[in-house]
């Protein structure tokens, strides 16, 4: 626990105090700005007062993992919380942000780097935070089809098959062969706090290819400092166009995008980020910390309609999943045909042509409690954005806890999953045990390369990466 | 019109020969352009067949005219939705009345996408209010160059350097101004209607503004003369000589203008992704399906036609205001 919460702790009731052990756990699990252990199981009780705004517009980009907010439109869960929504999908993840920040959206799905970089000042600087976590998983990695000839080459195959996971030890003599040939290898990100910016940093690197530092204290954002592989951003929907016209050899992309490539037979998949980091988190619904503390009635309902749509994905094992891909081919929504996006959504993923496998966890919306913002997972991006220079010195453990503590906010989403579970329309077994929760996950270690991450101690993760920035290291 | 047929018009005034004559020239005039609309459809068809786009294949009339049909069938899904949302609204603001007498129910507009035809209205909406702002203020200051010498020369280096600016270059600008400048807490018109008119204007200031000069420069000696004799004030020399002199001018440069304004609208939607049928192509690419393609033609078409209807409309209004009428218009 932190100095500044055990101080703002201190102020609060005396009658708290009595019951350290009690204050320990609801103190983990609450923020900053919240106000007192007290008052919060008190407020658990009471009804959710009606939404001080009404009229809202989130923004999206077109994306399959978009779908809690398409399913809680569409199912009419936002108006049951008495909201009316207004849907707009965005051009591209910086203009998403910026409309967030000055108002234009009242909420967004956001990449989870997005409000953690907004807050620590990582590009346009500002305070956004999330109460809701959107999805697991729904990330790949796609190869040019040339690229994928030279890599098969170096992949140990298994029945006529290749032996999965692929790793990047497979692509780095054909970087060699270009970087031979005067040819910077590129490849695509679609934004540089975004989740595919860093596994697809994190696989790279685990096969030994150097991704490139940032260098932001210098100026320096193009993350390519010492790259081996150079990223740069394309907006998701323009990354199979972009391959095509050969500007990059590859990408990481969430879905469809990546099924787009292999229906076009421009490219061929080569890993999802399941097999990656297992179980990873992805987007979040973020928005402005203004926002919430004008609306914060509107807010709890939201998520509460969210959770709703992220267990209406999820039900009966994945049994509405096809109704869910008709929504998502509305052209409104992400638009691409409906067999290009049921290909991932319904348990499923193609690799090369032809070869289609089950990954019946590649799109997680609430199962593993998919939905909860979990403090470690803030972590793991704050590491990853010290690992690659963005956050460009040393920073202690206490300070990675305070800031996920500033940015997620289970709080607000336990108020809503009570809410839901008084009005019978969710299981507490359905959520993490809210009393006891202390928002880390035990100590991750399904990692590609087998490197345990506890989010207790962000420093000791650092320095157990072969590539990467480690303690005071500095460019 | 073939200049053929002008020519055989106008030589032959023989009254023997007009009734033959009348009925060749309406055969022209209305088989010669289904004869073009059919060879454009047959080559297009040929052509579109041949090309292979990751996408497809590129969409030949058929597909063209099937995703004309899906369009109006998704507008009309929708509207019965938006009759729906109405209704569920209606019954939701009843029932907390019931519970919370204070509350003031306030019905709320339908929250659905725009479909096709939604965003056709949004485009002509926007573009006639730019075309009207920037009219506004092209057609007086236009007055003032013609009249007065010094004031054309004063502005005049402004006008050919703004001149050929691209509503590209214009839009980031007007977009951090409008959202800087244009604040308040309900606002009448969204911040995107603004910024796409405000381009719009901006680009559509031009022809007219140059149009205008020119004509009211070149007003006929004599009648400058004449409003000289007779000591008209500038007020009633503007309303009696000035102003009907020029107008054909005027409305030659009105008509460039909103056909500007049209094609720079289109790029602005697309570029700021505001609403309006250049969202619509700009969705439509980004979505990458097997029917984007033809959407995005059905777009095209909808633009050229929309486009060619708005320069017929002033060229009727031109026809009417203007006091040549032996003047060729086309």
């Amino acid at each position: 626990m932190t100095t500044t919460q055990q101080r703002s702790d201190k102020k609060n009731t005396s009658k708290s105090l009595f019951n350290l052990r009690k204050l320990k756990a609801i103190g983990m699990a609450l923020s900053l700005f919240t106000l007192s252990s007290a008052s919060l199981v008190a407020n658990a009780q009471e009804e959710i007062g009606y939404p001080e705004k009404e009229e809202l517009k989130f923004g999206f980009i077109k994306l399959t993992d978009m779908a809690p907010l398409a399913v809680a439109y569409e199912k009419g869960y936002f108006e049951d919380e008495g909201l009316y929504v207004t849907l707009e999908a965005q051009a591209n993840w910086k203009v998403l942000l910026d409309r967030v920040i000055t108002g234009g959206l009242d909420g967004a799905h956001m990449l989870a780097g997005q409000p953690l970089g907004a807050t620590i000042g990582y590009g346009t600087e500002a305070h956004i935070m999330t109460a809701f976590s959107m999805d697991l998983n729904g990330n790949g990695i796609t190869v040019s089809n040339e690229v994928w000839a030279k890599m098969k080459k170096n992949i140990p195959h298994e029945n006529g098959k290749p032996v999965h996971p692929i790793k990047a030890d497979a692509l780095a003599p054909v970087i060699e062969e270009y970087k031979q040939a005067g040819k910077p290898f590129n490849m695509g990100m679609v934004f540089p706090v975004s989740t595919h910016n860093y596994e697809l940093r994190y696989w790279l690197a685990a096969g030994g290819i150097h991704p490139g530092y940032y260098a932001p204290h210098k100026g320096d954002t193009s993350g390519q400092i010492d790259a081996q592989a150079l990223l740069s951003v394309t907006p998701p929907p323009q990354m199979p166009s972009t391959m095509e016209a050969g500007t990059i050899y590859g990408y990481c992309v969430g879905e469809p995008w990546n099924q787009q490539a292999v229906f076009k037979g421009i490219g061929v998949p080569v890993i999802t980020d399941y097999q990656i980091w297992k179980n990873n988190p992805e987007k979040v619904f973020g928005v402005s910390s203004e926002w919430q503390e004008k609306y914060p009635n509107t807010h709890i309902r939201v998520v509460k309609a969210m959770i709703r749509a992220a267990m209406w994905l999820d039900e009966n094992n994945n049994a509405n999943r096809p109704e869910a891909v008709k929504i998502l081919a509305k052209s409104s929504y992400v638009g691409a045909d409906a067999d290009v996006i049921a290909n991932s959504m319904t348990g499923t993923f193609e690799f090369e042509k032809g070869d289609k496998r089950e990954i019946p966890d590649f799109n997680v919306f609430f199962r593993h409690h998919a939905t909860y913002p979990y403090y470690s997972d803030a972590i793991w991006y704050l590491t990853q954005m010290r690992r690659w220079g963005q956050i460009s010195e040393q920073k202690s453990d206490d300070w990675y806890v305070d800031i996920a503590k500033k940015v997620y906010r289970p709080d607000i989403y336990t108020k809503a999953a009570k809410a839901l579970i008084a009005e019978g329309k969710a299981k507490a077994s359905d959520f993490p045990d809210f009393a006891n929760e202390s928002g880390f996950k035990p100590p991750q270690s399904e990692f590609i390369d087998n490197i345990t991450f506890d989010g207790t101690k962000p420093n000791a993760y650092l320095d157990s990466f072969p590539i990467g920035m480690k303690s005071d290291d500095k460019i | 019109m073939s200049s053929q047929t002008i020519v055989k018009l106008m030589t032959n005034k023989l009254p023997s020969n007009v009734g033959s004559n009348v009925i060749f020239a309406t055969l022209n005039n209305m088989l010669l352009p289904i004869v073009g609309i059919l060879l454009f459809i047959g080559l297009w068809s040929m052509v579109a067949s041949s090309i292979d786009t990751s996408l497809g294949k590129f969409p030949g009339p058929k597909a063209v005219y099937e995703q004309t049909l899906t369009l109006y069938d998704e507008h009309r899904a929708q509207s019965e939705k938006e009759t729906a949302f109405y209704e569920r609204q209606e019954k939701r603001n009843a029932d907390r009345v019931a519970k919370d007498p204070t509350y003031v129910p306030k019905t709320r507009a339908f929250t659905g996408a725009p479909t096709f035809f939604d965003q056709i209205w949004t485009s002509l909406y926007t573009v006639s209010v730019g075309f009207l702002l920037a009219s506004i203020i092209a057609v007086p200051l236009g007055i003032v160059c013609g009249l007065s010498k010094s004031a054309y020369a004063a502005i005049n280096p402004l006008i050919q350097l703004f001149k050929p600016v691209s509503p590209l270059a214009w839009l980031p600008l007007v977009t951090m101004i409008v959202s800087a400048v244009y604040v308040s807490d309900d606002p009448m018109f969204a911040k995107s209607f603004v910024t796409s008119a405000v381009t719009v204007a901006l680009c559509c200031l031009w022809p007219t503004l140059i149009n205008t000069a020119v004509g009211v420069s070149s007003i006929d000696k004599d009648l400058v003369n004449v409003s000289r004799v007779l000591r008209l004030n500038t007020v009633t020399h503007i309303q009696k000589i000035v102003l009907p002199s020029s107008i054909p001018m005027i409305f030659t440069g009105l008509r460039l203008s909103l056909g500007i304004g049209w094609m720079v609208l289109i790029a602005a939607e697309m570029l700021a992704q505001n609403p309006g049928l250049g969202k619509f192509v700009w969705d439509e690419f980004q979505n990458g399906s097997s029917n984007s393609l033809a959407r995005i033609m059905v777009a095209v078409l909808t633009i050229g036609l929309i486009g060619f209807l708005l320069d017929r409309l002033m060229l009727a209004v031109q026809k009417k205001v203007s006091w040549d009428k032996t003047q060729v218009l086309r």
